[in-house]
């Protein structure tokens, strides 16, 4: 039996399917339109401040252009960046689209955080068997929507802190074809230095451009004398720039909380450079 | 997908769709030239992967309203939102609930959202089992 296949058959695809993903990604286009520069803030691995730093960014960045700032937490299962920005909800629907919570700086914000009872893991709905089938469409459809769902309106810079590992910035990158590039967080650890450069070779494998690597933890400074002293070994972070060839942005000591953020100029001036 | 009729060498035309409320998924196609239809029978696992995807085999009618998956698919806080624009949220009685109860378990919440729609579309504030008898008429699903 001989017979025609797929793409030898001109007419329309009656699933729709196709027509529907492309609608899902204009809509991500169109609300994303108005948004300057699109940096997402990942890292190899868990624990190194990541969310932290992302907050600590939005805050300096807000201080730049006021209001103008946006941060998603693309990492649904842990997110801690909403908290961190004390943006609460509950989110305000319109048949456009949904407001960001504001937080502080009046940086915008949307998180898994606002949907989740306090304490409460992400759970979904269903099914409820066989979740690992669909979970990464799951998550990739959340990020989707926060994306193209969301009343970003006119940023100069929006945030996407990614979860640890490095599948998400591909994914996101396949959503977010403009997307401005990734800038790296690690502490200062061989163990940490590898994990990193793990993600941001698979990032440089994607074709995403690499802003720079920000090490995160370098001390520990004394409130008395302000002394930096030691906290972890190692020297990932001037490591990984000169491996990829990518600007070492800042080095942050261990603080207590964003707004205790005190980059120098020269580094604020590297990080405005390295994002654009 | 297409469906090609082998007799005709014809592409069959998409006719209908329906969700019959056990996690399955129907779709009819019928040959422009010879009227033969086939329908396509999906089980709940691929009907599944096709919900995970935010799409509506056969196409949608109206704009998916904002944040739906995140929506239908999240288990969270019920004060998670403001719908301003929108009408309120119908209630489920409590036989409606327990008629819901029945659809297995991985497909409840796509089965509740279409009654849910249903009920906000025509402004009914309670959602009982008659108006799930009403919308299966309306929108021509079975055994739901």
């Amino acid at each position: 039996m001989t017979f025609r296949t797929y793409r030898q058959v001109g007419g329309p695809d009656g699933s729709g399917i196709a027509e529907q993903v492309g609608a899902q990604r204009a809509r991500v286009d169109r609300q994303l339109r108005a948004v300057r520069r699109i940096v997402a803030v990942m890292s190899g691995k868990g624990g190194v401040g990541k969310s932290f730093v992302t907050a600590a960014l939005a805050r300096l960045g807000a201080g730049r252009w006021p209001g103008r700032v946006g941060v998603l937490d693309a990492d649904l299962r842990s997110p801690t960046v909403a908290r961190l920005l004390e943006a609460t909800g509950p989110l305000r629907v319109v048949d456009a689209g949904v407001h960001p919570a504001t937080g502080t700086a009046g940086v915008r914000v949307i998180s898994t955080e606002f949907l989740l009872e306090s304490g409460r893991p992400l759970v979904w709905r269903e099914p409820d068997a066989e979740q690992f089938v669909w979970r990464g469409a799951l998550e990739t459809a959340v990020l989707r929507e926060f994306l193209g769902d969301v009343l970003w309106g006119d940023l100069e810079l929006l945030l996407v802190d990614l979860p640890p590992g490095a599948d998400g910035v591909a994914d996101l990158r396949d959503l977010v074809p403009q997307l401005t590039g990734v800038l790296a967080v690690t502490i200062p650890t061989d163990e940490a230095r590898q994990s990193v450069a793990r993600a941001l070779h698979a990032a440089a494998a994607a074709g995403i451009r690499m802003l720079g690597v920000i090490e995160n933890m370098v001390g520990y400074r004394c409130s008395d004398c302000g002394h930096l002293g030691p906290l972890f070994p190692g020297s990932a972070g001037s490591e990984l720039a000169a491996e990829l060839g990518i600007p070492l942005v800042a080095r942050i000591p261990f603080l207590a909380t964003p707004d205790a953020l005190a980059l120098d100029d020269a580094e604020t001036s590297r990080v405005f450079e390295a994002i654009g | 997908m297409k469906f090609l009729c082998l007799d005709c060498d014809e592409q069959m035309q998409f006719a209908e769709r329906q969700v019959p409320g056990d996690g399955t998924f129907a779709a009819a196609f019928r040959c422009p030239g010879c009227g033969r239809s086939v329908a396509l029978l999906a089980n709940p696992m691929e009907t599944q992967l096709v919900g995970s995807l935010g799409v509506k085999i056969g196409g949608r009618t109206l704009d998916a309203p904002p944040l739906e998956m995140v929506r239908s698919a999240i288990q969270g806080r019920d004060d998670a939102f403001v719908d301003e624009d929108r009408a309120p949220r119908s209630v489920w009685s409590g036989a409606a609930e327990e008629r819901l109860s029945r659809v297995p378990t991985f497909v409840r919440g796509m089965v509740k959202r279409i009654y849910a729609d249903y009920a906000a579309q025509h402004g009914i504030a309670e959602i009982t089992p008659e108006v799930m008898d009403r919308a299966r008429g309306d929108l021509g699903l079975e055994g739901m």
